[in-house]
């Protein structure tokens, strides 16, 4: 099929071919004689953003939420520079988002020329792969490639920055039959021979741990993870980005591990003889100081990404592979394994974990004086929204509180910036993960840090009708900063009181001056009620202004850069790890 | 610390080489030498890289390598079963009186002298570092005026090429 048309044109063709549709973005000089072709498209919705990283971080939410590849457009020079922090947000997260920007005409390129920012360039280190196109006849073919790339193997974000010249020009418009990328090519199938080797570590282990990270939420192994969990025993931990992969609500689960993990699951892998690790990456986060981390276990590593693999942490069973197609395999290996008799008895390993469990749950200060605590918040909308809705967090103290005190069920129900930290993430996210769902419930969980860097989203919402729900955790300052600052400076706050107690911004105000319904909460007696309110408010975006005391700290922690052993699960109380009750 | 040699075969496209650089640099390793160019097929370039890194971070910058989408294919070559050259010219001081000993050096090392002037003379060596090392530092009494070098190219012994996959992968896909 050829068919003359300019380069814009083929290029809004191409993004309706691979089924693209909503695009976040904002015009410019450069993208313009995209946005013509664009307007007369019946296919793909253009969704009209206030600042291009709020552009991105949609396109991510979108494509967490959908499963789908995200888009966001924008314009040359600082339109593509505003891209590049959710850009960096994807690769670090593995979310996949095709970002189109518009470059200067070919012939300017490389002359400083108004708008012009070598973004190919930029983004070359946080990006999966970019193009740049100066031949419009390259259009469909590179939008097909970067969909491709994006979505398949290890997800992550792709740039095409195509010229001006390129869009204006006519060309012949050809979808190609296949992408040919001979550089390129993803192992999915995991080696029986690993998958053998993993299965006898398994049923040997006596304190073995399934230690799951996003990759398995990824390949959509959910129900696969389940069922080698529930046929081995095996206790599970979730980490950031896997809330949700293996049900909270599972009395095989631990908990989240990490810095501000559970005691149980940080106990469990400090004390593991074998970590089962799936589509996770030994994250510093999760390993604290890496020397001391698992001392004692084995590690079976599966990732379809060779480079995660002994990384950080050597592998004594490396496993490159989709996590669904490692998951099937390694179930039915064991299977076998069980059914010639062998199997692990993990009943002492239990024993020591229900005691950590038991002994060091979760837990939160409430405050004599009537203050709100942030815990308490998430408790109740844990309860009250429930595990059907999508939550999606900024980054900070909100963002822990988040992962930690909402019980999630279904795979990939928090959307958060975990590898970056992004703050300002959650808004934008929130708006376009109910873009792609929209007839799920989705409540933005954000601090007032946060929520003061993109906030201006919430335009975009209330006019392109995207009814989110957003609970700003206002605790007067950038509560995480201050935290450390409490614990590893001195109490010496410095810059960072955001003096929002004296109401700059008033945030119910900015809320109704926004075109969205604003709330305020102060007191734990009037948190059901105002919940139960932003829940009725189905037409406009919400915002509730809960106003948390400032002094609330995330536990348990692990100090950065010491041992997941000296774990705190309040401030200077250590769990007594030898104690077996 | 131990040097390697990596051979990359890459698409012959722009921006290739400034993604496989800065790859390296920031991951964090340092690249010794590196040779860039066209091989027998037009659409494939191959690089020679030079790397001093322990065994355990040379296999990361590998994989690291083998994810860049324009990398076809990457063979670390061992020096003792590949041929590893680096190209050499050097300008060096040598007058009427001097001329004819900087001549026996050349000689002795098989270089070529390829300018001569009334206070210099223009060299042209090739061979293994060592070689060119232990050259430098016998016309170093002389006076070196000038010198440039190229990364070091290598090639497997043997029949065997390390690029007949790699072009069956393109042709599958031309």
């Amino acid at each position: 099929m050829t068919e003359r048309m300019t380069g814009a044109q083929a290029l809004v063709r191409a993004l309706e071919h691979v089924g693209v549709d909503t695009v976040f973005g904002i015009p410019g000089g450069a993208i313009l004689p995209a946005y013509d072709p664009l307007y007369d498209s019946t296919k793909v919705r253009h969704v009209l953003v206030r600042h291009e990283q709020g552009a991105g971080h949609a396109a991510e939410g979108y494509a967490q939420a959908t499963g789908k590849v995200g888009v966001c457009m924008a314009t040359s020079g600082p339109g593509a520079t505003n891209l590049v922090t959710p850009i960096a947000d994807a690769y670090m997260d593995s979310v996949p988002i095709v970002a189109i920007t518009g470059q200067v005409a070919s012939a300017a390129i490389g002359t400083d020329a108004f708008q012009e920012a070598d973004i190919s360039g930029i983004t070359m280190p946080i990006t999966k792969h970019n193009f740049l196109v100066t031949d419009p006849l390259d259009i469909p073919r590179t939008i097909a490639e970067a969909f491709h790339i994006a979505s398949t193997g290890r997800p992550g974000p792709v740039l095409v920055d195509i010229s001006k010249d390129a869009l204006q020009a006519m060309t012949t418009f050809e979808w190609p039959s296949t992408v040919q990328l001979p550089g390129y090519r993803p192992v999915t199938r995991p080696h029986s021979k690993q998958i053998r080797e993993a299965a006898k570590l398994i049923v040997e282990a006596s304190r073995p741990v399934l230690y799951v990270g996003g990759g398995v939420h990824k390949a959509s192994a959910s129900a696969e993870l389940l069922a080698l969990a529930e046929m081995t025993g095996i206790p599970v931990v979730t980490t950031l980005m896997a809330r949700g992969t293996f049900p909270d609500s599972h009395p095989q689960h631990l908990g989240m591990p990490g810095m501000h993990g559970s005691v149980a699951a940080v106990g469990a892998l400090q004390r593991s003889d074998l970590l089962i690790t799936l589509g996770a990456r030994f994250d510093d986060r999760v390993t604290g100081q890496l020397s001391s981390f698992a001392p004692h276990a084995k590690v079976i590593h599966a990732d379809i990404d060779p480079a995660e693999i002994s990384k950080n942490r050597h592998a004594d069973v490396p496993i490159v592979g989709d996590c669904r197609e490692v998951l099937t395999d390694l179930a039915n290996a064991v299977r076998h394994e069980h059914n010639e008799g062998r199997r692990g008895d993990y009943d002492e390993w239990w024993t020591l974990l229900d005691g950590y469990r038991k002994t060091y749950p979760l837990g939160y200060e409430e405050f004599i004086d009537g203050s709100l605590a942030p815990q308490y918040v998430m408790e109740r909308l844990s309860a009250l929204v429930g595990p059907d809705a999508y939550y999606v967090a900024g980054v900070g103290q909100h963002q822990m509180w988040a992962a930690q005190f909402i019980g999630y069920e279904n795979p990939g129900s928090f959307i958060n910036s975990g590898g970056l930290g992004t703050m300002g993430f959650a808004v934008p996210a929130a708006m376009g993960a109910k873009m792609g769902r929209p007839d799920a419930t989705v409540w933005a969980i954000d601090g007032d840090g946060c929520f003061q860097m993109t906030n201006q989203e919430l335009a975009t919402c209330a006019l392109e009708g995207v009814p989110i729900k957003v609970a700003v955790i206002n605790n007067g300052n950038l509560g995480m900063v201050r935290q450390w600052q409490t614990l590893f400076y001195d109490e010496r706050y410095s810059n960072t009181d955001l003096q929002t107690a004296r109401r700059i911004p008033d945030f119910v105000k900015l809320a109704e001056a926004y075109g969205c319904v604003g709330l305020r909460c102060e007191r734990p007696e009037d948190v059901d009620a105002t919940i139960a309110k932003a829940m009725e408010i189905n037409d406009v975006p919400v915002v509730v202004d809960f106003v948390v005391h400032q002094d609330a700290m995330v536990w348990p922690m692990v100090a950065a850069g010491t041992s997941n052993d000296d774990i705190k699960f309040a401030r200077d109380m250590a769990p007594n790890w030898d104690s077996e009750e | 610390m131990s040097k390697h040699t990596l051979s990359v075969l890459v698409e012959n496209r722009p921006g290739v080489l400034a993604r496989v650089a800065s790859l390296f640099s920031r991951r964090g390793f340092n690249i010794d030498s590196l040779a860039v160019g066209q091989t027998e097929h037009p659409d494939i370039s191959r690089m020679t890289i030079v790397v001093n890194v322990e065994d355990l971070p040379l296999e990361q910058v590998t994989k690291q390598l083998n994810k860049l989408v324009n990398v076809l294919k990457i063979v670390e070559l061992d020096p003792s079963q590949s041929v590893q050259r680096e190209l050499m010219l050097i300008k060096v001081r040598a007058d009427a009186e001097t001329r004819s000993h900087v001549l026996e050096l050349v000689q002795l090392f098989r270089a070529r002298c390829v300018d001569v002037a009334a206070e210099a003379v223009t060299i042209e060596v090739t061979g293994t570092t060592d070689k060119l090392e232990a050259f430098i530092r016998v016309l170093e009494p002389f006076g070196i005026k000038e010198l440039v070098q190229s990364g070091m190219v290598a090639v497997g012994r043997g029949a065997r090429s390390i690029t007949d996959r790699s072009l069956r992968a393109l042709e599958r896909t031309a």
